[in-house]
C-alpha cells in the first residue's frame, strides 16, 4: 500500500463504473462525464448493456457497464482499458476485470461480496481475489452498502431506497480520485431530480460521503489524477449520444426547411431511443407513428413524404430487410425519405445489443432492379447530427432515399456536443415544382444541373399526378414498358445520385509521406485515429482516410487510394468496404483488417496488425 | 352543391378486360367524388398492386399506384402528416387481406380516416389466377387444382374483429348502390371499409352472379338503411327478424308476422353482433347484405395525432431546436 499521496498528472483516463443492471452505473458515468467536461476535458462514452434484461440479480448475465474516458487533449474513442474500474457486486468483478489495465484501480463493494454473491457469480473459493490473481494492493475494499445505509439512516427512508444510492458513493470515491469539484455533480442532481428534492438531497450526501471516504483513506489509494484540459474550445455544450445526435438532425433539418418532421418506426435495439426521443417533442410539431412492423414504418413514411413531410424511418439491420422493398419503391418515386440503419450483430437476431458494419452492402446494394441509393455513415455519436442533417438536406434537395447508418457503438456512446446555431447550418431547398411549369410540367421533368424531379406536394391546383411502383415514361410520366425508356430511366436515377455532391475525403496525420494509408468508414473513425496517433507516437509514417460519404463516394477517392505505398481498410466486417472500394477503384488491392465481434475495436489490437502491413 | 362532375376527377383509358368490374366500379367512384366535392387536388388515391389496384392511374386526383400490399401503411402517413387531405385506399382481395393483411388490421384498429375500398373478385387477377384469401373452401384455381382446403376470410369479420368502425358493401355493376355507399364512407370520420363484390370475367366469371344483375340483386340482396325495417324480396315480401341468437327470414304475411315485427336497422349501434350477423348472411338462405352494415363514431387517429401535437405545444414551454437544446444540461468552456 501506498503511504503517501502522489497526484499524478494524466494525459486521459478511463473509468468503467459496473454493476448490476438496477444499480445506476449509467448515471455515475453520465455524471462523472458532465463534471469532467465541464472543465473542459474531452469526452467519450460507452454503455455496455447485457442482452438479458430480465436477467437475475446479482448474476453473471445481469452486469451492466458504463465507461468514461477523458482527456486533456480530444479522446477519440472510450477506451481500451480501465485505469479504474467500479464492480459494484461480484459478478461485475467476474465479468469486468478483463477491461481493467494491468494495473489499474478497482474499487469494490465488500458488502456485495457475501457467501450469496460469489456463488451467484460463480466464484468456487471464498476470495475472490485470490481466485482470479488480482493483487490486493490494486483494490480499494470498501463496504459500500453499509457506509450508505449509514449515512441515510436519519433519513426516514426505507432501506431499498437507501441501497439505490450505492452508486453515488462509487461516483463520489471516484471523484475524489480525479480531484473532481463536487458542485457540478450537486448542481446536476438538483436538476435531475428537480421534482423530487428529497432524492437529489440524499445522492447529495452519499457522493459527498463517498468523496469524504476516499479523502479519509486515501492512504489506501495509490494515486490522485489530475487531467487538465489542453485543446478547449470555447462554446457551450452538452452530452449527446448518437441516437439523441441522429434525433436533433433530422429535427434541426426539418425546422432548416420549413417542413413537418414524420417517422414511421417499429422498435428494434440499438435504434429505438431515435423513436423514443423525437416522441419527445411533440411541442415542435414532430410526428410519429409506432407502426405494425418495419414495412409500414418505411412505407407510413413515403406517404407522408408523398404529402409533403421530412420523411424518416429509423431501425437496425433486421429491420432493413423488412423496409427493402419500400425503400425500392421511394427510389422510382423519386421522393425524400431518410432511412436510419444503426447497426447491430447480424445475421438474422444475431447480437441485438452489440455492433458492426455488416449491413455496408445490404443498404447499397440489398434491393432488386438497379436502385442507387445515396449512403452516409456517421463517424462518432456527435458526427451523428451532422449527417442525420446532411442525409435529409440530400434527400430533400435530391428527391432521393438516403441512407443514414450508424451503429450500436455510436448510437449508444456520447460525447460533449458544441451546441449548433440553425442559422450557420447549411441552407436546404427541396426543389419544389415553380408555378410557371403548370400545364407543362410531368412527375418526371428534370432539373438540368441536379438531375433531379420536381417535388409536387398534393394540395397544389394544376399539379395533380400519379407516382407509382411500375416504371414510368421519361416524358410523360405515364407506365410505360418501352425498353429504351427502361433504360433511360435507369440511367437517369443513377445519374442523379452521381451527381450529388459530397466533401473530399480528408486525409489525416502523414498525409504527404505516409508509408501506410489507414482506411475506415463510420462508426470505427475514433478507434483508427486512436492506431494512428500510437503508431505516429512511436515514429512512423501514418495516415488515415476515414469515410463518412460512401455513396456517392467523394470525388477525390481513387487518388488518396492509389497515392500510398500501402493501404489498409479496417473494418468490422469480412470486408464489405473493400470489396466496395475495389469496385470503384480500378486497380485497387487493399491489405484488410476484419473483426466482426460485435466488440469496439481495440486500440492496441489495431496498432499491432497496422505494424504488421507496416513492417512488411 | 359541389361545383365539380366526375369528368374532374378522371383521367386516361382504363386497361382493364373489357367487362372486369373494376371498369364499373371506377365510374361510381368518380361519380361519388363529384358529388362529394373535395377538389382533385385535395384528393389523395392510394392502391396496392393488382388489377384493380391501377385505378389510381385513372385518376385526375393526386396518386400513387405503390407496392402489393403496402396501400393502407403508406396512405396512414400521408393523411397523418396531411390531414387536409381526403385520402383513398384502393386494393385488391389479395392487396389487401393477404400480403397487406397486417396493415388492413391495423389501420381499422387506430381509426385513421382512410376511405378503404377492398375490390372483391375472390381471385389473384393480376398473377393470373390463383385463389386468394376470400376464395371459398374447394375452390379450384390454378395454384389449387384439387380445390383449396383451407377456409377464407371475411372481410366484414376481420373488420370487425379489427374493431372496426364503419363496413359497407356494394356491387360493382351495381352503381346507384355504389355511390351512396362511398358517399357515406367519405362522410364517415375513421377508417371506412367499403367491399366492393367485383367480377373477374377472365379467372373468376360469375363469382358473385347471384347478385350481380339488378334482377339478381331484388332476389338474393337485402339493401340496408339505416333506421329502416330490413324488408326485401321481389315483392318486399321477406323481412329479417331475431330468433335466438341469430337471424332468421321469415315471410311478411305468414303466421301473423307484420311489417312491425321486422327489425329496423342500427348502423350506429356500437355493440356489432347483430351487423356482423347480417355481413356474414350468404345465399340461398339468406339474402347478401348491400349498403352500410356498421357506422359509429369514434376519435380518429389522425385528429388524435394532431390535436396531441396541439396540446404538447400549449403545455411545453420549448417550440424550436434552439430551445430544444437548452432544455438540456449545458455547460460553458471558456
Ligand atoms: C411483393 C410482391 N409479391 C407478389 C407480387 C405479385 N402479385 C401482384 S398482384 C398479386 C395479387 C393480386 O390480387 P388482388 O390483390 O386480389 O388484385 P386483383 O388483381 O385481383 O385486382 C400478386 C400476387 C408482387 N407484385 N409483389
Ligand atoms: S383479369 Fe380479371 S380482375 Fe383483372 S382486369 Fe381482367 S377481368 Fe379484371
Ligand atoms: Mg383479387
Amino acid at each position: 500500500m501506498a503511504e503517501k499521496l502522489e497526484v499524478k498528472e494524466l494525459d486521459q483516463v478511463a473509468v468503467r463504473f459496473s454493476g448490476d443492471s438496477g444499480d445506476g452505473m449509467q448515471l455515475a458515468g453520465n455524471i462523472f462525464s458532465t463534471i469532467s467536461a465541464t472543465v473542459g476535458n474531452s469526452i467519450s462514452t460507452f454503455p455496455d448493456y447485457p442482452a438479458d434484461i430480465r436477467a437475475p440479480q446479482g448474476s453473471l448475465t445481469g452486469v451492466s457497464g458504463f465507461q468514461v474516458h477523458i482527456g486533456a487533449e480530444t479522446v477519440y474513442t472510450p477506451g481500451d482499458q480501465c485505469d479504474v474500474l467500479v464492480a459494484m457486486n461480484a459478478a461485475a468483478l467476474k465479468t469486468q476485470y478483463k477491461y481493467a489495465k494491468p494495473n489499474g484501480a478497482i474499487i469494490i463493494d465488500t458488502d456485495s461480496f457475501k457467501e450469496k454473491d460469489l456463488e451467484k457469480a460463480q466464484f468456487k473459493t471464498s476470495d475472490p481475489l485470490k481466485e482470479m490473481g488480482i493483487d490486493p494492493d490494486r483494490v480499494i475494499a470498501c463496504p459500500i452498502s453499509q457506509m450508505v445505509k449509514d449515512c441515510l439512516k436519519d433519513t426516514g427512508m426505507d432501506t431499498k431506497a437507501i441501497l439505490k444510492c450505492r452508486n453515488m458513493f462509487a461516483l463520489g470515491l471516484v471523484c475524489y480520485l480525479f480531484d473532481r469539484d463536487l458542485d457540478i455533480a450537486f448542481n446536476f442532481l438538483k436538476e435531475k431530480f428537480s421534482k423530487k428534492p428529497g432524492v437529489a438531497e440524499a445522492n447529495i450526501k452519499v457522493i459527498q460521503a463517498g468523496y469524504d471516504y476516499g479523502a479519509n483513506t486515501h492512504s489506501s489509494v495509490a494515486n490522485v489524477y489530475r487531467i487538465e484540459s489542453k485543446t478547449k474550445v470555447p462554446g457551450r455544450y452538452m452530452d449527446i449520444t448518437g441516437n439523441k445526435a441522429t434525433a436533433y438532425g433530422l429535427i434541426a433539418a426539418a425546422e432548416k426547411a420549413g417542413l413537418r418532421l414524420y417517422l414511421g418506426s417499429y422498435p428494434i435495439t440499438p435504434a429505438t431511443d431515435i423513436l423514443h426521443e423525437l416522441s419527445k417533442h411533440k411541442s415542435l410539431g414532430v410526428t410519429t407513428v409506432q407502426c405494425e412492423d418495419e414495412i409500414a414504418g418505411c412505407a407510413s413514411a413515403i406517404g407522408a413524404s408523398f404529402a409533403g413531410a421530412l420523411a424518416c424511418t429509423s431501425t437496425s439491420g433486421p429491420g432493413i430487410c423488412l423496409k427493402s422493398e419500400a425503400m425500392n419503391l421511394a427510389v422510382i418515386l423519386e421522393l425524400p425519405l431518410v432511412v436510419i440503419d444503426v447497426q447491430r450483430g447480424g445475421p438474422a437476431t444475431g447480437l441485438p445489443t452489440k455492433s458492426e458494419q455488416t449491413d455496408l452492402l445490404q443498404v447499397l446494394y440489398g434491393r432488386n432492379g438497379e436502385s442507387p441509393m445515396p449512403v452516409i455513415a456517421a463517424t462518432s455519436p456527435t458526427d451523428c447530427f451532422d449527417a442525420a442533417y446532411q442525409a435529409s438536406k440530400i434527400a430533400l434537395e435530391h428527391m432521393t432515399p438516403v441512407v443514414l447508418m450508424t451503429d450500436a457503438y455510436i448510437a449508444n456512446g456520447s460525447a460533449a456536443f458544441k451546441l449548433p446555431e440553425l442559422d450557420k447550418l447549411d441552407a436546404i431547398n427541396p426543389p419544389y415544382v415553380p408555378e410557371e411549369m403548370k400545364g407543362t410540367w410531368t412527375p418526371y421533368k428534370r432539373d438540368e444541373k441536379t438531375g433531379s424531379r420536381y417535388w409536387a406536394v398534393p394540395g397544389r391546383k394544376g399539379f395533380a399526378h400519379i407516382l407509382g411502383g411500375l416504371e414510368k415514361d421519361n416524358a410523360t410520366g405515364a407506365i410505360s414498358t418501352n425498353p429504351e425508356n427502361h433504360d433511360l430511366m435507369c440511367r437517369l436515377r443513377a445519374q442523379k445520385i452521381e451527381k450529388i455532391q459530397v466533401p473530399d475525403v480528408e486525409v489525416l496525420g502523414d498525409k504527404d509521406d505516409a508509408e501506410l494509408l489507414i482506411v475506415g468508414f463510420g462508426g470505427t473513425y475514433g478507434h483508427l485515429h486512436a492506431a494512428m496517433d500510437e503508431m505516429r507516437a512511436q515514429g512512423k509514417k501514418v495516415a488515415l482516410a476515414h469515410f463518412k460519404f460512401i455513396n456517392p463516394l467523394p470525388k477525390n477517392t481513387a487518388e488518396v487510394m492509389k497515392k500510398y505505398k500501402k493501404v489498409i481498410v479496417a473494418e468490422q466486417n469480412l470486408g464489405q468496404f473493400a470489396g466496395y472500394l475495389r469496385m470503384k477503384v480500378d486497380g485497387f488491392v487493399p491489405y484488410q483488417f476484419n473483426q466482426v465481434k460485435g466488440q469496439p475495436f481495440v486500440v492496441k489490437e489495431l496498432v499491432e496488425a497496422f505494424n504488421n502491413v507496416y513492417n512488411k | 352543391m359541389s361545383e365539380y362532375t366526375a369528368q374532374d376527377y378522371k383521367k386516361g383509358q382504363p386497361r382493364w378486360c373489357p367487362g372486369c368490374g373494376d371498369h364499373f366500379f371506377l365510374a361510381s367512384l368518380h361519380k361519388a367524388m363529384a358529388e362529394i366535392g373535395v377538389a382533385p387536388e385535395d384528393t389523395a388515391v392510394i392502391s396496392g398492386i393488382g388489377c384493380s389496384s391501377r385505378l389510381p392511374h385513372y385518376m385526375a386526383t393526386y396518386g400513387m399506384n405503390t407496392i402489393h400490399g403496402r396501400a393502407a401503411a403508406i396512405a396512414t402517413g400521408c393523411k397523418v402528416s396531411n390531414p387536409k387531405l381526403a385520402v383513398w385506399q384502393i386494393s385488391g382481395d389479395g392487396d389487401g387481406l393477404a400480403i397487406g393483411g397486417n396493415h388492413f388490421i391495423h389501420a381499422n384498429r387506430r381509426n385513421i380516416d382512410l376511405n378503404m375500398i377492398l375490390l372483391n373478385n375472390r381471385i389473384y387477377g393480376l398473377t393470373k389466377g390463383q385463389y386468394s384469401p376470400t376464395s371459398p373452401r374447394g375452390f379450384v384455381s390454378k395454384s389449387s387444382p384439387y380445390g383449396t382446403v383451407e377456409d377464407p376470410f371475411r372481410p366484414a369479420e376481420l373488420c370487425f374483429g379489427a374493431r372496426g368502425h364503419f363496413f359497407a358493401r356494394c356491387v360493382a355493376s351495381d352503381a346507384k348502390g355504389t355511390v351512396e355507399v362511398l358517399k357515406q364512407a367519405y362522410a364517415h370520420k375513421g377508417a371506412s371499409v367499403t367491399e366492393v363484390l367485383q367480377n373477374c370475367v377472365i379467372f373468376n366469371d360469375g363469382t358473385h352472379e347471384s347478385v350481380y344483375t339488378n334482377e339478381g340483386r331484388r332476389k338474393n340482396a337485402i339493401y340496408l338503411e339505416h333506421g329502416k325495417p330490413m324488408i326485401f324480396g321481389e315483392n318486399n315480401e321477406f323481412g329479417l327478424v331475431q330468433e335466438g341468437f341469430g337471424l332468421k327470414v321469415v315471410r311478411i304475411g305468414e303466421n301473423g308476422i307484420t311489417e312491425k315485427d321486422i327489425l329496423v336497422h342500427d348502423a350506429h349501434c356500437e355493440d356489432n353482433t347483430l351487423q356482423l350477423k347480417l355481413a356474414m348472411m350468404e345465399g340461398p338462405d339468406f339474402p347478401i347484405a348491400l349498403g352500410v352494415i356498421r357506422d359509429v363514431p369514434a376519435p380518429t387517429y389522425d385528429e388524435a395525432v394532431n390535436s396531441q401535437i396541439e396540446e404538447i405545444k400549449a403545455k411545453k414551454p420549448y417550440h424550436n431546436f434552439a430551445e430544444l437544446l437548452e432544455t438540456n444540461d449545458i455547460w460553458e468552456v471558456k
